[in-house]
């Protein structure tokens, strides 16, 4: 029974990389064609990083997910307040409404700000890019910081502003520390899908706006590009160092706590 | 101060980027390229149920297969040693964070005529078979862009269920089938529901996979809505119409099953 889980562990595993180290050896290859193997080369490599269409649309996909976040964090963890401050029946229909674009299919979303732009006649670039992305950022700003305000004491607030703090200086003192990790995740949350977005991004970007998905998807039309290989690469490798740093950085913290307790039993 | 204030500027945002946005999408499915109100678009969305038909019988056959892959695949994760699991569940969101498009383009370079696949039939002789362009690329390309959805899901219900439970069922004499069909199941079931509509709905609507992998022959539904508005049939009002039964068609599919789960809740208690 024990074999039989590891062989189809394996299995799955085989199933889920099988596919991207495919395209990783094949990042290497001379050839162009995908049919033989021809020599070891980095070309690719070279041929990516002097392509300034891909460095641009990189430029501009960093660009549209700061801009996104920011505006997103900001308007989401205001509007989270207001919320948590709101009579039953008007926060029940607010979150209901907030939940529509994350239960929406993306392409109803896609569709409808694309009429919403053609509507209002602004011409599709930067603007609609930004505007597409902060608007599907702000919920999952605003349900990550929810359950933050509801779980801080109603008091503490009240306290600071007892004991001499201006609204101001109370909000920022001892609110914002308090929701600060829902503030950080569901910033996290907004940035890491706007990097990833593809088809809101793709009915709502102009011709001269395109972020890296879009330019991935052309690049994948023509068949044939050995520099999408190139690229998925990096990317692979990138992402693979993020999360190994993440796990070492958990399993320290784990081990002294895990040091921590023992001590404390002894 | 009053708080609330806060919250002023979102609701403006809300109102102007996600009702009216909506709004439109009504108002153009009810309307002719005039402006004129028509019933024309609804009753042509008719026209392609057979579509509509396929892409609902696709997703849900991927759906099944994410499920009965993913199930026992998320049991044993869940049962090995801590460290073991942090680094399972690390492997699994890995491919998450590339690029869907990229993923499908993996699986075209394997399934195509001259692809690796083929070239592995070749050598005892088989083949090439027919891969690319098939419903069955198409299946296989939502499953495998969609499973870590499942699995997540899945992993994280089953931690919660204390393997004393499934030991005791079996000392009291439950068969390996009953101890699946009267512990496991019912206690994973919350895994399992969102498990299905985070595969479902996106598999539902895309558009990409089946056309990187089905080729022309087998569109699905928003390949035909991302055909009236960026492709050469322009028909903003007919895309309209379509994207609003589909999102009628979700909405309704999600909260018959939210129904289902609250009764289910209702009953335990």
């Amino acid at each position: 029974m024990k074999k039989l889980s590891k062989i189809y562990t394996g299995l799955v595993f085989l199933f889920l990389y099988a596919p991207i180290f495919v395209l990783i050896a094949y990042s290497f290859n001379e050839s162009k064609s995908r049919s033989k193997w021809t020599g070891f080369t980095f070309d690719w490599y070279v041929k990516l990083f002097n392509n300034d269409e891909i460095i641009q649309a990189l430029l501009n996909t960093l660009l549209i997910a700061v801009i996104s976040c920011i505006a997103a964090t900001v308007l989401g963890t205001a509007a989270a307040i207001g919320i948590d401050k709101m009579n039953k029946k008007l926060r029940g229909a607010v979150v209901n409404v907030t939940y529509l674009p994350i239960l929406n299919p993306e392409i109803v979303t896609g569709v409808s700000l694309m009429l919403l732009f053609t509507f209002l006649k602004i011409e599709f670039g930067y603007t609609t890019l930004i505007l597409a992305h902060i608007s599907f950022g702000v919920p999952y700003v605003i349900f990550n910081v929810l359950p933050k305000l509801k779980q801080m004491d109603k008091y503490i607030y009240d306290a600071a502003l007892d004991l001499g703090c201006s609204p101001f200086k109370a909000f920022w003192k001892v609110v914002v520390p308090e929701i600060s990790p829902g503030i950080v995740s569901g910033a996290l949350m907004a940035f890491t899908y706007s990097l990833d977005d593809f088809v809101i991004s793709y009915f709502t970007s102009g011709v001269e706006s395109q972020t890296l998905p879009i330019k991935i998807f052309s690049m994948t039309r023509r068949k044939v590009s050995p520099e999408v290989n190139a690229l998925s690469t990096i990317i692979f490798l990138v992402t693979l160092t993020v999360l190994l740093i993440i796990y070492l950085k958990d399993s320290k913290k784990e081990k002294m706590t895990k040091v921590k307790k023992r001590g404390e039993a002894i | 101060m009053n708080q609330k204030i806060f919250s002023a500027p979102y609701l403006l945002w809300m109102l102007l980027f996600t009702i009216i946005p909506l709004g439109l999408v009504v108002f153009f499915a009810f309307t002719d390229s005039n402006g004129a109100f028509t019933l024309e678009n609804i009753s042509k969305v008719g026209d392609y149920a057979s579509t509509l038909f396929k892409s609902v019988w696709l997703a849900a056959v991927s759906t099944v297969i994410c499920l009965l892959i993913s199930y026992p695949f998320a049991y044993i994760i869940s049962r090995k040693k801590d460290h073991q699991k942090r680094i399972m569940v690390m492997l699994v969101m890995l491919p998450m964070w590339m690029n869907f498009l990229l993923r499908t383009y993996a699986w075209m370079t394997l399934l195509e005529k001259n692809g690796l696949i083929n070239k592995f039939f070749g050598l005892f002789g088989l083949g090439p078979f027919e891969m690319i362009n098939t419903q069955g690329a198409v299946v296989l390309g939502m499953v495998y862009n969609y499973i870590p959805f499942m699995i997540l899901p899945l992993y994280s219900v089953m931690l919660k269920i204390d393997p004393r439970v499934v030991e005791a069922a079996q000392d009291l004499g439950a068969t390996p089938s009953q101890v699946l069909m009267k512990v496991l199941l019912p206690l994973s079931w919350p895994g399992i529901s969102t498990g299905i509509t985070m595969v479902f709905v996106p598999a539902v609507s895309t558009f990409i996979i089946s056309r990187m992998l089905g080729g022309g022959a087998n569109l699905l539904i928003g390949d035909l809505i991302d055909l009236q508005f960026v492709g050469n049939s322009y028909n903003p009002n007919l895309g309209a119409a379509i994207s609003l039964v589909l999102m009628v068609i979700m909405l309704l599919c999600m909260s018959i099953f939210n129904q289902f789960e609250e009764n289910e809740e209702a009953a335990l208690l």
